[in-house]
Protein backbone atom coordinates (compact mmCIF):
# COMPACT_ATOMS: atom_id res chain seq x y z
CA UNK A 1 0.00 0.00 0.00
CA UNK A 2 0.89 3.76 -0.16
CA UNK A 3 2.00 5.18 2.95
CA UNK A 4 3.10 8.37 3.87
CA UNK A 5 6.01 8.51 6.17
CA UNK A 6 7.57 11.87 6.72
CA UNK A 7 6.62 15.56 6.42
CA UNK A 8 9.05 18.18 5.40
CA UNK A 9 7.16 21.86 6.73
CA UNK A 10 8.90 24.84 5.19
CA UNK A 11 8.56 28.81 4.48
CA UNK A 12 8.38 29.65 0.96
CA UNK A 13 9.38 32.86 1.17
CA UNK A 14 9.18 34.41 -2.71
CA UNK A 15 12.99 36.38 -2.09
CA UNK A 16 14.43 32.84 -1.45
CA UNK A 17 13.49 31.81 -4.90
CA UNK A 18 14.51 35.24 -6.54
CA UNK A 19 18.10 35.03 -4.64
CA UNK A 20 18.10 31.79 -6.15
CA UNK A 21 17.40 32.29 -9.49
CA UNK A 22 19.58 35.67 -9.38
CA UNK A 23 22.58 33.48 -8.78
CA UNK A 24 22.66 35.25 -5.21
CA UNK A 25 22.18 31.96 -2.65
CA UNK A 26 25.72 32.39 -1.56
CA UNK A 27 25.72 35.90 -0.99
CA UNK A 28 26.24 36.62 2.63
CA UNK A 29 22.43 37.48 3.45
CA UNK A 30 21.11 34.38 1.86
CA UNK A 31 23.83 31.79 2.55
CA UNK A 32 22.88 31.10 6.16
CA UNK A 33 19.18 30.51 4.66
CA UNK A 34 20.55 27.80 1.97
CA UNK A 35 23.15 26.04 4.15
CA UNK A 36 20.01 25.39 6.96
CA UNK A 37 18.56 22.89 4.09
CA UNK A 38 21.90 21.10 3.06
CA UNK A 39 21.24 18.49 5.75
CA UNK A 40 17.52 18.30 3.92
CA UNK A 41 18.91 18.01 0.45
CA UNK A 42 20.57 14.87 1.73
CA UNK A 43 17.72 13.42 3.50
CA UNK A 44 15.35 13.38 0.64
CA UNK A 45 17.96 12.03 -1.82
CA UNK A 46 18.67 9.03 0.41
CA UNK A 47 14.50 8.85 1.27
CA UNK A 48 13.84 9.21 -2.57
CA UNK A 49 10.16 9.57 -2.24
CA UNK A 50 7.85 8.60 -5.33
CA UNK A 51 5.00 11.47 -4.61
CA UNK A 52 4.85 14.20 -2.65
CA UNK A 53 1.48 15.64 -1.82
CA UNK A 54 2.77 19.46 -1.16
CA UNK A 55 0.36 21.75 0.86
CA UNK A 56 0.84 24.91 0.08
CA UNK A 57 -1.19 28.74 -0.48
CA UNK A 58 -1.49 29.82 -3.85
CA UNK A 59 -0.71 34.01 -3.86
CA UNK A 60 -3.45 35.55 -6.26
CA UNK A 61 -1.50 33.44 -9.29
CA UNK A 62 -3.84 30.73 -10.19
CA UNK A 63 -6.86 32.06 -8.56
CA UNK A 64 -8.01 35.58 -9.04
CA UNK A 65 -10.45 36.65 -6.74
CA UNK A 66 -13.21 35.54 -8.42
CA UNK A 67 -13.28 31.81 -6.60
CA UNK A 68 -11.96 31.63 -3.55
CA UNK A 69 -11.46 27.77 -2.86
CA UNK A 70 -11.14 26.90 1.11
CA UNK A 71 -9.23 23.42 -0.18
CA UNK A 72 -8.34 22.59 -3.27
CA UNK A 73 -6.65 19.58 -4.75
CA UNK A 74 -4.45 19.84 -8.08
CA UNK A 75 -5.90 16.70 -10.54
CA UNK A 76 -3.74 17.74 -13.30
CA UNK A 77 -0.69 15.70 -15.78
CA UNK A 78 1.50 18.91 -15.13
CA UNK A 79 1.77 22.15 -13.33
CA UNK A 80 3.68 25.28 -15.44
CA UNK A 81 5.78 27.58 -13.21
CA UNK A 82 3.53 30.87 -12.66
CA UNK A 83 4.03 33.98 -14.05
CA UNK A 84 3.65 36.37 -10.40
CA UNK A 85 4.83 39.96 -12.51
CA UNK A 86 8.44 39.21 -13.30
CA UNK A 87 8.41 36.07 -15.68
CA UNK A 88 8.02 32.49 -14.74
CA UNK A 89 10.43 31.29 -12.59
CA UNK A 90 13.26 28.73 -14.04
CA UNK A 91 12.09 25.90 -12.55
CA UNK A 92 10.68 22.63 -13.89
CA UNK A 93 7.32 21.73 -14.82
CA UNK A 94 5.93 19.92 -11.71
CA UNK A 95 4.86 16.44 -12.95
CA UNK A 96 1.47 15.20 -10.87
CA UNK A 97 -0.24 11.86 -10.42
CA UNK A 98 -3.64 12.30 -11.96
CA UNK A 99 -4.87 8.87 -10.84
CA UNK A 100 -3.45 9.24 -7.56
CA UNK A 101 -5.39 13.13 -7.32
CA UNK A 102 -8.51 11.18 -8.45
CA UNK A 103 -8.25 8.44 -5.99
CA UNK A 104 -7.59 11.30 -2.92
CA UNK A 105 -10.41 13.47 -4.16
CA UNK A 106 -12.82 10.69 -4.17
CA UNK A 107 -11.45 9.23 -0.62
CA UNK A 108 -11.19 13.04 0.75
CA UNK A 109 -15.20 14.10 -0.24
CA UNK A 110 -16.77 11.17 0.91
CA UNK A 111 -14.76 11.62 4.07
CA UNK A 112 -16.69 15.11 4.16
CA UNK A 113 -13.70 17.07 3.06
CA UNK A 114 -15.02 18.87 0.50
CA UNK A 115 -12.46 19.72 -2.04
CA UNK A 116 -12.55 21.81 -5.07
CA UNK A 117 -11.11 19.92 -8.10
CA UNK A 118 -8.62 21.65 -10.22
CA UNK A 119 -7.75 20.20 -13.74
CA UNK A 120 -5.87 23.58 -15.21
CA UNK A 121 -3.12 25.21 -12.63
CA UNK A 122 0.06 27.16 -12.87
CA UNK A 123 1.53 26.73 -9.33
CA UNK A 124 3.40 29.98 -7.97
CA UNK A 125 6.18 30.56 -5.48
CA UNK A 126 4.46 28.85 -2.80
CA UNK A 127 5.01 25.58 -4.03
CA UNK A 128 8.41 26.30 -6.64
CA UNK A 129 10.25 27.36 -3.42
CA UNK A 130 10.48 24.86 -1.15
CA UNK A 131 10.92 22.55 -4.21
CA UNK A 132 14.08 24.74 -4.67
CA UNK A 133 15.43 24.59 -0.80
CA UNK A 134 14.81 20.38 -1.37
CA UNK A 135 16.06 19.58 -4.53
CA UNK A 136 18.11 22.60 -6.00
CA UNK A 137 18.13 23.25 -9.56
CA UNK A 138 17.49 19.51 -11.15
CA UNK A 139 16.35 19.31 -14.62
CA UNK A 140 13.51 17.63 -13.56
CA UNK A 141 11.89 17.32 -9.77
CA UNK A 142 13.35 14.13 -9.13
CA UNK A 143 9.33 12.61 -8.10
CA UNK A 144 5.46 13.18 -8.89
CA UNK A 145 3.88 15.58 -7.12
CA UNK A 146 0.09 16.82 -6.18
CA UNK A 147 -0.46 20.26 -5.29
CA UNK A 148 -3.01 21.09 -2.52
CA UNK A 149 -3.84 24.61 -2.22
CA UNK A 150 -5.43 25.97 0.84
CA UNK A 151 -6.79 29.55 1.28
CA UNK A 152 -5.30 31.59 3.50
CA UNK A 153 -5.28 34.74 1.94
CA UNK A 154 -8.79 35.70 2.28
CA UNK A 155 -10.14 35.66 5.96
CA UNK A 156 -11.09 33.58 7.22
CA UNK A 157 -8.92 30.31 6.73
CA UNK A 158 -9.75 27.03 7.79
CA UNK A 159 -9.37 26.52 11.31
CA UNK A 160 -5.74 24.32 12.39
CA UNK A 161 -8.11 21.49 13.88
CA UNK A 162 -9.94 21.52 10.34
CA UNK A 163 -6.64 21.17 8.75
CA UNK A 164 -4.84 18.69 11.11
CA UNK A 165 -8.54 16.66 10.58
CA UNK A 166 -7.96 16.78 6.66
CA UNK A 167 -4.50 15.72 6.76
CA UNK A 168 -5.91 12.87 9.03
CA UNK A 169 -8.39 12.19 5.67
CA UNK A 170 -5.24 12.08 3.37
CA UNK A 171 -3.57 10.01 5.62
CA UNK A 172 -6.57 7.04 5.26
CA UNK A 173 -6.56 8.14 1.70
CA UNK A 174 -2.80 7.36 0.69
CA UNK A 175 -3.12 3.90 2.69
CA UNK A 176 -6.42 2.90 0.91
CA UNK A 177 -4.05 3.04 -2.20
CA UNK A 178 -3.31 -0.53 -3.23
CA UNK A 179 0.30 0.29 -5.38
CA UNK A 180 3.09 0.70 -3.15
CA UNK A 181 4.33 3.93 -2.79
CA UNK A 182 6.51 6.29 -0.58
CA UNK A 183 4.70 9.54 0.14
CA UNK A 184 6.21 12.31 1.60
CA UNK A 185 4.07 15.54 2.80
CA UNK A 186 5.05 19.28 2.47
CA UNK A 187 3.61 21.58 4.96
CA UNK A 188 4.70 25.05 3.84
CA UNK A 189 4.43 28.60 4.18
CA UNK A 190 5.24 30.45 7.69
CA UNK A 191 6.40 30.92 10.18
CA UNK A 192 5.95 34.66 11.67
CA UNK A 193 5.56 37.34 9.30
CA UNK A 194 2.97 40.40 8.58
CA UNK A 195 3.41 41.82 5.25
CA UNK A 196 0.73 44.96 5.48
CA UNK A 197 0.23 47.90 7.61
CA UNK A 198 1.90 49.90 10.38
CA UNK A 199 3.13 46.37 11.97
CA UNK A 200 4.63 45.01 9.34
CA UNK A 201 7.97 43.26 10.03
CA UNK A 202 6.81 41.34 13.21
CA UNK A 203 8.61 38.31 14.42
CA UNK A 204 7.74 36.28 17.37
CA UNK A 205 10.44 33.44 17.66
CA UNK A 206 9.12 32.70 20.65
CA UNK A 207 6.00 31.65 19.50
CA UNK A 208 7.13 30.07 16.47
CA UNK A 209 9.44 27.74 18.71
CA UNK A 210 6.52 26.48 20.64
CA UNK A 211 4.53 25.93 17.32
CA UNK A 212 7.34 23.57 15.70
CA UNK A 213 7.98 22.61 19.67
CA UNK A 214 3.96 21.11 19.64
CA UNK A 215 4.64 19.85 16.26
CA UNK A 216 7.13 17.44 17.14
CA UNK A 217 6.02 16.26 20.32
CA UNK A 218 2.38 17.27 21.21
CA UNK A 219 0.50 18.58 18.04
CA UNK A 220 -3.25 18.67 20.63
CA UNK A 221 -1.50 21.92 21.68
CA UNK A 222 -1.17 23.06 18.06
CA UNK A 223 -4.08 21.95 16.58
CA UNK A 224 -5.88 23.71 19.18
CA UNK A 225 -4.84 27.43 18.76
CA UNK A 226 -7.66 29.95 17.38
CA UNK A 227 -7.24 32.14 13.89
CA UNK A 228 -7.11 35.24 16.10
CA UNK A 229 -3.78 34.06 18.01
CA UNK A 230 -2.03 33.22 14.92
CA UNK A 231 -3.06 37.11 13.79
CA UNK A 232 -2.41 38.62 17.00
CA UNK A 233 0.95 36.51 17.99
CA UNK A 234 2.25 35.84 14.37
CA UNK A 235 1.21 38.33 12.10
CA UNK A 236 -1.71 38.48 9.48
CA UNK A 237 0.65 36.33 7.13
CA UNK A 238 1.80 34.10 10.04
CA UNK A 239 -1.54 32.32 9.49
CA UNK A 240 -0.23 30.13 6.82
CA UNK A 241 0.90 28.09 9.54
CA UNK A 242 -2.28 26.42 9.75
CA UNK A 243 -1.01 24.37 6.71
CA UNK A 244 1.72 22.63 8.90
CA UNK A 245 -1.08 20.55 10.59
CA UNK A 246 -2.40 19.44 7.62
CA UNK A 247 1.02 17.49 6.90
CA UNK A 248 1.59 17.11 10.80
CA UNK A 249 -1.99 15.33 10.77
CA UNK A 250 -1.18 13.18 7.93
CA UNK A 251 1.61 11.23 10.19
CA UNK A 252 1.14 8.93 12.88
CA UNK A 253 0.58 10.32 16.43
CA UNK A 254 3.93 9.11 17.21
CA UNK A 255 6.62 11.15 15.30
CA UNK A 256 10.33 11.98 15.33
CA UNK A 257 11.80 15.25 14.71
CA UNK A 258 14.55 14.29 12.33
CA UNK A 259 15.78 18.49 11.71
CA UNK A 260 14.98 21.88 12.43
CA UNK A 261 16.42 24.83 10.90
CA UNK A 262 14.99 28.36 12.23
CA UNK A 263 16.69 31.88 10.70
CA UNK A 264 15.55 35.61 10.59
CA UNK A 265 15.30 37.53 8.44
CA UNK A 266 14.61 35.90 5.50
CA UNK A 267 13.26 39.08 4.11
CA UNK A 268 9.74 40.32 6.10
CA UNK A 269 9.75 36.48 7.72
CA UNK A 270 11.10 33.90 10.22
CA UNK A 271 12.18 31.33 7.85
CA UNK A 272 11.21 27.55 9.61
CA UNK A 273 11.59 24.47 8.86
CA UNK A 274 10.98 21.21 10.00
CA UNK A 275 11.21 17.72 9.14
CA UNK A 276 8.94 14.69 10.66
CA UNK A 277 9.31 11.11 10.44
CA UNK A 278 7.03 8.79 11.64
CA UNK A 279 8.25 6.89 14.74
CA UNK A 280 7.09 3.25 13.41
CA UNK A 281 9.35 4.27 9.87
CA UNK A 282 12.32 2.32 9.52
CA UNK A 283 14.08 2.42 6.22
CA UNK B 1 -32.23 51.04 1.58
CA UNK B 2 -28.94 49.78 2.45
CA UNK B 3 -26.73 47.72 -0.32
CA UNK B 4 -25.08 45.33 0.69
CA UNK B 5 -21.63 46.80 0.48
CA UNK B 6 -22.57 49.70 3.41
CA UNK B 7 -23.79 47.53 5.66
CA UNK B 8 -20.71 45.94 7.84
CA UNK B 9 -21.21 42.81 9.61
CA UNK B 10 -19.63 41.34 12.91
CA UNK B 11 -15.60 41.09 12.58
CA UNK B 12 -14.07 38.16 13.70
CA UNK B 13 -13.79 38.14 17.57
CA UNK B 14 -11.27 39.81 18.54
CA UNK B 15 -9.88 41.13 15.55
CA UNK B 16 -10.52 44.67 15.89
CA UNK B 17 -8.25 44.87 19.03
CA UNK B 18 -5.57 43.87 16.59
CA UNK B 19 -3.15 46.91 16.18
CA UNK B 20 -1.76 48.29 12.40
CA UNK B 21 -3.52 45.31 10.66
CA UNK B 22 -6.64 44.94 7.71
CA UNK B 23 -8.79 42.29 7.72
CA UNK B 24 -9.00 40.94 3.90
CA UNK B 25 -12.06 39.31 4.53
CA UNK B 26 -15.58 38.65 2.20
CA UNK B 27 -16.37 41.63 2.35
CA UNK B 28 -13.20 43.86 2.29
CA UNK B 29 -12.57 41.31 -1.32
CA UNK B 30 -16.29 42.21 -2.62
CA UNK B 31 -14.48 46.71 -1.81
CA UNK B 32 -11.12 45.85 -3.85
CA UNK B 33 -12.57 43.26 -6.36
CA UNK B 34 -11.56 45.25 -9.27
CA UNK B 35 -8.37 46.38 -7.98
CA UNK B 36 -7.39 42.78 -7.12
CA UNK B 37 -8.57 41.91 -10.73
CA UNK B 38 -6.46 44.89 -12.35
CA UNK B 39 -3.03 43.46 -10.33
CA UNK B 40 -4.07 39.83 -11.49
CA UNK B 41 -4.08 41.36 -14.99
CA UNK B 42 -0.79 42.22 -14.96
CA UNK B 43 0.86 38.54 -14.56
CA UNK B 44 0.51 38.45 -18.22
CA UNK B 45 3.88 40.45 -20.48
CA UNK B 46 1.71 42.21 -23.06
CA UNK B 47 -1.03 43.51 -19.74
CA UNK B 48 1.98 44.96 -17.78
CA UNK B 49 3.66 46.57 -21.13
CA UNK B 50 0.40 48.15 -21.55
CA UNK B 51 -0.35 49.54 -18.00
CA UNK B 52 2.92 50.71 -18.23
CA UNK B 53 2.61 52.42 -21.42
CA UNK B 54 -0.03 54.95 -20.11
CA UNK B 55 -1.48 53.86 -16.41
CA UNK B 56 -4.40 56.49 -15.99
CA UNK B 57 -5.59 54.58 -19.22
CA UNK B 58 -5.29 51.00 -18.42
CA UNK B 59 -6.82 51.59 -14.94
CA UNK B 60 -9.34 53.22 -16.70
CA UNK B 61 -10.51 49.40 -17.82
CA UNK B 62 -11.18 48.51 -14.35
CA UNK B 63 -14.46 49.39 -12.65
CA UNK B 64 -12.44 50.57 -9.68
CA UNK B 65 -13.46 53.57 -7.72
CA UNK B 66 -11.49 56.97 -8.41
CA UNK B 67 -9.39 56.77 -4.87
CA UNK B 68 -8.79 53.35 -5.78
CA UNK B 69 -7.18 54.65 -9.13
CA UNK B 70 -5.38 57.29 -7.46
CA UNK B 71 -4.16 55.16 -4.51
CA UNK B 72 -2.59 52.60 -7.59
CA UNK B 73 -1.05 55.96 -9.67
CA UNK B 74 0.59 56.96 -6.81
CA UNK B 75 1.41 53.47 -5.09
CA UNK B 76 -0.20 54.46 -2.17
CA UNK B 77 0.14 50.80 -0.55
CA UNK B 78 -1.48 51.37 2.99
CA UNK B 79 -4.40 53.45 1.09
CA UNK B 80 -4.80 50.67 -1.42
CA UNK B 81 -4.76 48.00 1.04
CA UNK B 82 -7.38 50.66 3.10
CA UNK B 83 -9.57 50.39 0.25
CA UNK B 84 -9.59 46.54 -0.35
CA UNK B 85 -6.21 45.52 -1.89
CA UNK B 86 -4.80 42.49 -0.51
CA UNK B 87 -0.79 42.31 -0.75
CA UNK B 88 -0.38 39.10 -2.33
CA UNK B 89 -3.20 40.89 -5.61
CA UNK B 90 -0.67 43.82 -4.87
CA UNK B 91 2.27 42.15 -5.05
CA UNK B 92 1.62 41.97 -9.36
CA UNK B 93 1.69 45.93 -9.02
CA UNK B 94 4.84 45.76 -7.42
CA UNK B 95 6.67 42.96 -9.63
CA UNK B 96 5.81 45.31 -12.31
CA UNK B 97 7.48 48.21 -10.76
CA UNK B 98 10.44 45.84 -9.94
CA UNK B 99 10.02 46.21 -6.03
CA UNK B 100 10.02 44.00 -3.48
CA UNK B 101 7.56 42.77 -0.75
CA UNK B 102 10.16 44.62 1.76
CA UNK B 103 10.12 47.59 0.24
CA UNK B 104 6.14 47.99 0.30
CA UNK B 105 5.88 46.43 3.47
CA UNK B 106 8.92 49.08 4.84
CA UNK B 107 6.72 51.77 3.15
CA UNK B 108 3.88 50.91 5.05
CA UNK B 109 5.19 51.26 8.57
CA UNK B 110 6.32 54.68 8.88
CA UNK B 111 10.16 53.71 8.97
CA UNK B 112 12.53 54.57 6.39
CA UNK B 113 13.60 51.69 3.81
CA UNK B 114 17.17 51.62 5.88
CA UNK B 115 15.28 51.40 9.31
CA UNK B 116 12.97 49.00 8.12
CA UNK B 117 15.95 46.69 6.76
CA UNK B 118 18.09 47.44 10.04
CA UNK B 119 15.16 46.21 12.27
CA UNK B 120 14.55 42.65 9.85
CA UNK B 121 17.86 42.15 10.52
CA UNK B 122 18.17 42.66 14.22
CA UNK B 123 15.52 39.99 14.23
CA UNK B 124 12.11 41.78 12.95
CA UNK B 125 9.42 44.31 15.04
CA UNK B 126 8.86 42.65 18.39
CA UNK B 127 5.34 41.16 19.51
CA UNK B 128 5.85 43.40 22.88
CA UNK B 129 3.92 46.39 23.25
CA UNK B 130 2.52 44.98 19.77
CA UNK B 131 -0.31 42.47 20.39
CA UNK B 132 -3.03 44.99 20.91
CA UNK B 133 -4.86 48.66 20.20
CA UNK B 134 -4.62 49.12 24.11
CA UNK B 135 -0.91 48.94 23.86
CA UNK B 136 -0.80 51.25 21.10
CA UNK B 137 -2.77 53.57 22.56
CA UNK B 138 -0.56 53.54 25.84
CA UNK B 139 2.55 53.18 24.03
CA UNK B 140 1.93 55.95 21.45
CA UNK B 141 2.47 53.73 18.67
CA UNK B 142 4.05 50.43 16.43
CA UNK B 143 7.15 49.50 18.94
CA UNK B 144 9.85 48.20 16.83
CA UNK B 145 12.96 46.23 16.97
CA UNK B 146 14.01 43.78 19.57
CA UNK B 147 14.04 46.60 22.57
CA UNK B 148 9.96 46.90 21.98
CA UNK B 149 10.60 50.94 22.09
CA UNK B 150 8.49 52.99 20.10
CA UNK B 151 10.06 54.45 17.07
CA UNK B 152 11.01 57.96 16.94
CA UNK B 153 9.35 59.82 15.20
CA UNK B 154 6.05 57.95 15.39
CA UNK B 155 2.95 59.78 15.12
Amino acid sequence: MAKIVASVNVSHVPAIGAAWDNKKSQDAYWKPVFDGFDFSKKWIAELKPDLIILVYNDHASAFDASIIPTFALGCASEFPPADEGWGPRPVPTVIGHPTMASHLAQSLILDEFDMTIINEMDVDHGLTVPLTLMFGQPEAWPCRIIPLPVNVVQFPPPTGNRCYNLGKAIKRAVEAWKEDLRVVIFGTGGMSHQLQGMRAGLINSEWDKRFLDSLATDAEVARRIPFIEYVREAGSEGIEMVMWLISRGALEQEVREVYRFYHVPASNTALGHLILENKSFQR
Amino acid sequence: MATDDSVRREPIEGFDDVPGTTLFDAQRARQGYWVNQFCMSLMKAQNRAEFKADEDKYLRKWKMSDEQREAILQRNWARMIELGGNIYYLSKLFSTDGKSFQYVAATMTGLTQEQYAQMMLQGGRTIENNRSKKEWARTGGPAFGKSGKPAAGNK
